[in-house]
C-alpha cells in the first residue's frame, strides 16, 4: 500500500533529475533569502553553476545546531514571518533552544509525508491511531496527526504521559495503532501487566516508533510483549519534524522520502563520505521547504544506507534506524564505542532486561565504564553465584563487543529511571 | 519525456539561461512562469533547436537532442506554437495546417493527414468555417487557434506553447486555456510558457519560476499558486490581514 505510488516508486533517473531540480532551485533561494547561508556561500565564492550534479552538494558548507542556536530565533527563517504559519522550537535542555517554521506549504508537505510513513506502517484510514507523541512546541505529536488525519485515520490527539489513562483509553477506544517512542511501549506494556490488562485482548495492531535509538531485539520484546507489528520512523525538528524516513511492513529498514530531502552519510570526523552501506553521520539538506530550508545539516545521527531493493515496489533508498548519536559516541580509552551496541548485549544475556545506565568516570587518569542492568527478580534474589554468573557473562559479552572493559552492575527491576520521551542512557561524569 | 539538465544557453556572450533544469512527463501540463526578460522564450528555442545551448543536457524521449537541428527534433514529436501566432498570412487556413501535415505526411501518408485535418477541424469549429480564408484575416483568437492547429497536425507528442494569450481579449484567454486542458485531456504533453501566471497555474499540474535565466521555484501547481513570492511577483496579489 502506497500513499503517494508515482513518488514512492520513480524510477531511479527520475527520482534524480528532480533531486537536482529542487536542490538548484532550493540552492539559490536559501543564497538570497537567508543571509547566514549568503555570507557562508559569498565567503566559499560558491557558484550556483557549480552544482551540476548531486555529487555537487559536497562542496557545501554544512550547518550545525550552533548555527540555529546563534540565529535565535528567526535568523534562519528563508520567508518573512508573515508567511509563516507555525513556529516549532526545540526544548533548550541541551543548550539555547533552536526555532524552525512552517509556511501552508510547508504544513502540506509535512502532513503528505507523514501520510507516506504511516501507510507504509500498514495504517488506513479504518484505523484508530493514539498519539502519545508530545503536542505543543516538539514536532512529533502535530507531525503524525496530520499525516494520519490526512489518510482519514480516527486521530487520538493523547499526548505523552499519564500511563494509566493512555492503557484506558487504549482499551476503551479500541485504539489500533500507538505513536511513542519505543521505551515508552515498552513502559506501556509493563504497566498493563501490573493492571492486569492482556494486551492480546486489546484491538492494538500496530505501533509506529520514533524519536529515540532502538535495536533489532527491542522491537522483538515490543512485538512480543503488545503483540503488534512496530516500524520505525525517523524525523528531526530542525529538518521538519516526522516524515524524513519511515519503514514499511517489511521492517527492513527506514524508506527516505528522497524526493525532499538529500541525505549523505559521512564520516563523522573526516566529513568524507563513508563507503556505501557503512555507518556514519546522516547529513541532510531539504529539497522543497519554504520557510526553514537546511542546508547539510548535521544531524549527528548515526546510520547507514541499505543497499538493494526493498520487497515492497518503493524505490527510495532506504535506511538503517539510527544507531546513535556522535555524541553519545563515548570514545572510552581510544576506542569509540556507542550505547546500541550495549543493548544489543543485554538483549541476548539472559535474565536481563533491556533497561540499563552507561556511567563513564575518570579514575586516576583513566576511564571506567559501569553499566547498571536490570535484571529479573528471581535472579536479583537469587543466591550470590548465579548472579555472578550474570555479570560475568555480560561483562565478558560486552568487552569483546566493544574491545573495551566495563564493569557490570546489577540492579532490581525497576530501579533505572523510566523515562516518558527520550530514554537517557548515558551518565558521562567526566565533563561534570 | 522531456528532461533537461544544468542546461546553458545564449545569444553571443550574453548567457540568458543559466544552469536550468526542468522535466516534462508524458501526459503532464508543465508551466515556465517568469517576467519579461527572464529567459522563457530563449528556453523553448533552445529546446526545439533554434538556438545551441553552450552547455548541458536536454533528453527527448531518452534521446539526446541538445544542438540537433530543428528538423530532427520536430519529427521526433517536440513542436512549437510560437509566440505571437506567426501563421503564413497569405495563404489560406487550410493551407497553414497541411504545412503542419508535412512530418506526419512523410511519416504516415497523405491519408493520416486528411484525418488529421479533420479532427482538428472538429477540435477548432471556427478553422472548418473559416477553412478558405486568408490566414492573415483572422481575429487574433482564430490565429491563435490556427497556429496550435498547425502545431498538433503533426500529431507531437509534446506540444511547446510560447504566450498562447498574449494580446488576446480575456473571453478568448479563457477559450484558449480551456482548449489547452483539452489537449492534455486528449492525452497530450504540454509545455507552456506563459506571463499570465494565474491562468497558467491554473491549468498546469507542475510549474517552474523563472527569473534572470535561473529556476528560483518549482513545485505542484498548487503550491506555485500558494507559494507567497509567486503570490507577490506573479499573481498582484499581497493579502492583507
Amino acid at each position: 500500500m502506497y500513499w503517494e505510488a508515482d513518488k514512492e516508486c520513480m524510477a531511479r533517473d527520475d527520482l534524480e533529475q528532480l533531486q537536482l531540480e529542487r536542490l538548484q532551485s532550493t540552492l539559490y533561494r536559501v543564497g538570497t533569502h537567508v543571509p547566514f547561508y549568503k555570507k557562508k556561500f559569498d565567503e566559499l565564492k560558491f557558484n550556483y553553476d557549480d552544482i551540476r550534479s548531486l555529487d555537487d552538494v559536497r562542496r557545501l558548507p554544512f550547518t550545525v545546531k550552533q548555527d540555529l542556536r546563534d540565529n535565535y530565533p528567526y535568523g534562519l527563517f528563508a520567508v518573512p514571518l508573515r508567511d509563516v504559519v507555525r513556529v516549532h522550537s526545540s526544548s533548550g535542555t541541551s543548550g539555547q533552544a533552536t526555532v524552525v517554521g512552517y509556511t501552508r506549504n510547508d504544513i502540506r508537505t509535512w502532513s503528505n509525508l507523514v501520510a507516506r510513513i504511516i501507510t507504509a506502517a500498514g495504517v488506513t484510514k479504518n484505523d484508530v491511531i493514539q498519539i502519545a507523541f508530545g503536542y505543543g512546541l516538539f514536532t512529533g505529536g502535530f507531525g503524525l496527526h496530520y499525516g494520519a488525519e490526512l489518510i482519514g485515520t480516527s486521530v487520538i490527539p493523547i499526548s505523552a504521559g499519564n500511563t494509566k489513562r493512555q492503557i484506558q483509553i487504549m482499551q476503551d477506544f479500541k485504539t489500533t495503532a500507538l505513536v511513542c517512542t519505543p521505551s515508552y511501549a515498552l513502559v506501556l506494556a509493563d504497566a498493563m501487566m501490573e493492571m492486569g490488562i492482556n494486551p492480546n485482548g486489546l484491538s492494538l495492531r500496530y505501533g509506529l516508533f520514533g524519536g529515540e535509538p532502538w535495536s533489532e531485539a527491542m522491537r522483538q520484546e515490543i512485538h512480543q510483549k503488545l503483540g503488534i507489528i512496530a516500524t520505525d520512523n525517523y524525523g528531526l525538528s530542525e529538518i521538519m519534524g516526522p516524515g524524513v524516513s519511515g519503514e514499511c511492513q517489511q521492517c527492513n529498514g527506514l524508506h527516505i522520502n528522497e524526493d525532499h530531502f538529500l541525505l549523505e552519510i559521512l564520516d563523522p570526523v573526516t566529513l568524507e563520505p563513508v563507503p556505501e552501506g557503512e555507518i556514519g553521520e546522516l547529513v541532510i539538506t531539504t529539497l522543497t521547504k519554504e520557510a526553514f530550508p537546511m542546508v547539510r545539516y548535521r544531524t549527528r545521527d548515526l546510520t547507514r544506507f541499505i543497499p538493494g531493493p526493498c520487497p515492497c515496489g518503493r524505490t527510495t533508498r532506504r535506511m538503517q534506524r539510527v544507531m546513535g548519536r556522535t555524541d553519545d559516541m563515548l570514545i572510552i580509552k581510544g576506542v569509540n564505542v556507542f550505547p546500541i551496541q550495549i543493548e544489543k548485549v543485554l538483549f541476548e544475556v539472559e535474565g536481563t532486561e533491556p533497561h540499563y545506565q552507561i556511567i563513564v568516570e575518570r579514575e586516576n587518569h583513566a576511564d571506567k565504564i559501569t553499566v547498571l542492568v536490570e535484571v529479573m527478580e528471581s535472579i536479583f534474589f537469587d543466591e550470590m553465584k548465579k548472579q555472578r554468573m550474570v555479570i560475568d557473562r555480560v561483562k565478558s559479552r560486552l568487552s569483546s563487543e566493544l574491545g573495551v572493559n566495563v564493569d557490570v552492575k546489577l540492579v532490581e527491576e525497576k530501579t533505572i529511571e523510566r523515562s516518558e520521551g527520550k530514554a537517557k542512557r548515558v551518565i558521562d561524569k567526566r565533563k561534570l | 519525456m522531456l528532461k533537461i539538465r544544468n542546461l546553458d544557453a545564449g545569444y553571443g556572450k550574453l548567457r540568458v539561461l543559466k544552469n536550468i533544469s526542468l522535466h516534462v512527463d508524458g501526459g503532464e501540463i508543465v508551466t515556465i512562469i517568469g517576467a519579461n526578460g527572464a529567459g522563457k522564450t530563449t528556453l523553448l528555442h533552445t529546446i526545439i533547436g533554434l538556438i545551441r545551448p553552450t552547455r548541458g543536457e536536454i533528453r527527448f524521449q531518452d534521446i539526446a537532442c541538445a544542438g540537433e537541428a530543428v528538423g530532427r527534433i520536430v519529427a521526433a514529436g517536440c513542436v512549437l506554437v510560437p509566440e505571437g501566432r506567426q501563421v503564413f498570412a497569405p495563404m489560406s487556413v487550410e493551407e497553414n495546417l497541411l504545412l503542419g501535415g508535412y512530418p506526419l505526411q512523410k511519416l504516415q501518408g497523405r491519408a493520416a493527414v486528411q484525418s488529421e485535418l479533420e479532427h482538428q477541424y472538429e477540435l477548432f469549429p471556427i478553422l472548418r468555417q473559416r477553412r478558405k480564408q486568408l490566414a492573415g484575416t483572422l481575429s487574433g483568437g482564430e490565429q491563435q487557434m490556427l497556429a496550435m492547429g498547425r502545431a498538433l497536425m503533426s500529431r507531437p507528442k509534446l506540444v511547446m506553447m510560447d504566450e498562447p494569450s498574449t494580446g488576446l481579449a480575456p473571453l478568448i484567454v479563457r477559450d484558449i486555456f480551456q482548449i489547452i486542458q483539452r489537449l492534455r485531456r486528449e492525452g497530450n504533453t504540454v509545455l507552456l510558457i506563459e506571463q499570465n501566471a494565474k491562468a497558467a497555474l491554473g491549468v498546469a499540474d507542475r510549474g517552474y519560476v523563472l527569473e534572470v535565466g535561473k529556476v528560483i521555484l518549482q513545485g505542484p501547481a498548487a503550491d506555485l499558486l500558494a507559494n507567497a513570492d509567486v503570490q507577490r511577483a506573479y499573481l498582484g496579489r499581497e493579502k492583507i490581514e
